[in-house]
C-alpha cells in the first residue's frame, strides 16, 4: 500500500500535467466602453474584465489538444465542423512536419475547432467587441484607433503575405500584455457571424431589410477605420466551418471572481 | 496513510471520469457510421423544449426538419417568418404530416424560457407535437446559427436584427434546403419538404 501511493501520485501528477500541456499564460484585460465600429443602437459598448491569451495558440498547442481530442485530427473531423482545408499544411493529423514551425500561430482552424479548443479548457473565444476592444491598444495606450500611424501600421500588415508563418512573440506588445492582436494572423471571435454585412455571395444584394430584420440599425459608426472596417468585412464573409490559411485565434476566460478584479496584471498560468 | 487514500479515491474518479468520456467517444462513433458527416446530429447542444423536456438534437432523427431562428418578443420580421412556417405546415401532404417537424429556435435563449416559448407556441397556434420550440444557451445558439449560416446581432436589449432563413433537413441531418428572406414564395420548400418526406 505504502509503494503504491507515490506511484499513484506520480499518475495523478502526470495526468494533470498532461491537460496543462496546452495552456498558456493570460492577463487581464481590464473592461471599459468604447465606441465600435459595428455597435448596437446606444452605440457605447460596456466590455466586463476577462482574462486572455498573450499569443495566438500555436501548432504545438493544437498539436498536443488533437491528440488528446482525436476526434479534431484533420482525417477524422467532420465536415459539418471543418472543411477540407482544416490543418491542411500539416505533414500529418498528429504532425505539423518540418516546414511548419511550432511556435508559430496554428492557421486552417474552423471556428468550430477553435470554440472546442477553448472550452475544454474552460476557456471560450472572445466575442468580437472584446477582441476589438483589446486591439485598439497600441503599445502605450488603450485606443490607439486615432493615432494614423497605428492605422497605417495594420493595413501596412493586411498586405504583407505569409505573416502566418512567423512566430508568436513577433509583433509588438500592447498596452495590455498581448502580443500578435496585429501583425501575424486574423483571429476568430464567438460571434462572427453577428456581421450582418450584405455580400454577393448570399442573394441580398437587392433589399437587406427582406434577409435581416432590423439591418437598418446597424451602420459603420467610423468610416475612417479602414483596418477595422476590413476585419468586420473579412468575419461578415466566412462560414464557422472555413479553414483559412491565415485565420488562426486565442482564447479569453470570465474573471469569476469579482474580489479578483482589483489586482492589475493579474497573471495567471 | 490517509493522504493516500485519498489520492487512490482521487485516481479512480479521475480514471473513471476519462472512461466515461471514452465511452461517449465510442457511442459517438457508432452514430458517425450510420448518419453523414454533415449531419447536425453531430452536435452535442442540449436544449429546452416549450414542454420543459432536455433533448438533443439527434432526438429527432428520423424527421425531416423545417427549422427558422427567432424570438418571441420580436415586432418586425419573426410574425412573417411565423406565418411562413404556418403556411409551410398547412400544405404538407397529410399523409406526411407526421414525418415532418417544425421548429423554432430562440436566438435570446435568456429570455425566451420555456414557459414563454409555451406561451408563443399557443398564441400562434402551434401548440401541438408537430412544432417543436427550443431554448439553447448563448453558444450553443450561436453553434447552431453558425450551422445554418444565420446571422444574428443583439441590438438593443429588447431587440436583435437575424437572418431570415428557413432550413429543411432530411432524415438523417442533412441540410437539403434553404429558403432566404421574407415574403418569398414557400412552393421550392415545401415541394422540397414533400419529396423529403415522401422518401423517409
Amino acid at each position: 500500500m505504502k509503494g503504491i501511493g507515490p506511484l499513484l501520485l506520480m499518475i495523478c501528477f502526470f495526468l494533470c500535467t498532461q491537460k496543462k500541456a496546452f495552456s498558456q499564460s493570460m492577463v487581464k484585460i481590464e473592461g471599459g466602453s468604447y465606441i465600435p465600429l459595428y455597435g448596437r443602437d446606444s452605440a457605447k459598448i460596456i466590455v466586463r474584465d476577462f482574462l486572455m491569451d498573450v499569443y495566438p495558440v500555436t501548432n504545438e498547442a493544437f498539436l498536443s489538444f488533437v491528440k488528446e481530442y482525436p476526434t479534431w485530427q484533420k482525417d477524422k473531423v467532420r465536415r459539418l465542423f471543418a472543411d477540407d482545408n482544416y490543418l491542411n499544411d500539416w505533414e500529418s493529423p498528429i504532425s505539423p512536419g518540418e516546414k511548419i514551425s511550432l511556435k508559430a500561430p496554428v492557421t486552417n482552424i474552423s471556428w468550430f475547432a477553435a470554440k472546442y479548443y477553448c472550452e475544454c479548457q474552460d476557456k471560450r473565444l472572445p466575442t468580437i467587441d472584446e477582441w476589438e476592444y483589446v486591439a485598439m491598444a497600441d503599445e502605450t495606450k488603450k485606443d490607439a484607433r486615432k493615432d494614423s500611424t497605428y492605422n497605417q501600421k495594420i493595413l501596412e500588415w493586411y498586405e504583407t503575405p505569409r505573416t502566418h508563418k512567423k512566430e508568436i512573440g513577433n509583433t509588438f506588445k500592447n498596452y495590455w500584455g498581448v502580443y500578435d492582436m496585429h501583425g501575424l494572423v486574423w483571429e476568430w471571435t464567438f460571434d462572427f457571424n453577428s456581421v450582418l454585412i450584405s455580400g454577393a455571395s448570399r442573394k441580398d444584394m437587392d433589399n437587406d431589410r427582406n434577409l435581416f430584420c432590423g439591418s437598418a440599425a446597424i451602420g459603420a459608426n467610423d468610416l475612417m477605420n479602414y483596418a477595422a472596417f476590413m476585419r468586420y468585412a473579412f468575419r461578415g464573409s466566412i462560414k464557422a466551418n472555413f479553414a483559412v490559411k491565415n485565420l488562426g485565434f486565442r482564447c479569453v476566460k470570465d474573471i469569476q471572481d469579482p474580489s479578483k478584479n482589483n489586482s492589475s496584471n493579474h497573471k495567471i498560468d | 496513510m490517509k493522504v493516500y487514500k485519498l489520492l487512490i479515491l482521487l485516481c479512480v474518479l479521475m480514471a473513471c471520469s476519462s472512461k466515461s468520456s471514452e465511452t461517449e467517444n465510442a457511442s459517438s462513433n457508432s452514430v458517425r457510421e450510420v448518419l453523414p458527416d454533415m449531419s447536425i446530429y453531430h452536435l452535442p447542444a442540449k436544449w429546452h423544449t416549450q414542454n420543459n423536456e432536455q433533448i438533443e438534437l439527434k432526438d429527432l432523427q428520423g424527421d425531416v426538419l423545417v427549422m427558422v431562428m427567432i424570438y418571441t418578443s420580436c415586432q418586425a420580421a419573426c410574425p412573417r417568418l411565423v406565418a411562413d412556417m404556418r403556411n409551410i405546415e398547412s400544405q404538407i401532404g397529410g399523409q406526411l404530416k407526421d414525418e415532418v417537424k417544425l421548429i423554432l429556435v430562440s436566438i435570446d435563449p435568456e429570455t425566451d424560457t420555456p414557459e414563454r416559448l409555451k406561451a408563443f407556441a399557443k398564441e400562434n397556434q402551434m401548440d401541438n407535437d408537430q412544432w417543436l420550440f427550443l431554448q439553447g444557451t448563448e453558444a450553443s445558439v450561436r453553434e447552431f446559427a453558425n450551422v445554418l449560416a444565420v446571422k444574428y446581432k443583439q441590438i438593443s436589449p429588447m431587440d436583435f436584427s437575424h437572418s431570415n432563413i428557413i432550413s429543411v433537413f432530411d432524415q438523417k441531418g442533412v441540410l437539403q434546403h434553404q429558403q432566404e428572406g421574407l415574403g418569398v414564395d414557400n412552393k421550392e420548400t415545401i415541394a422540397k419538404i414533400n419529396e423529403l418526406a415522401g422518401n423517409g
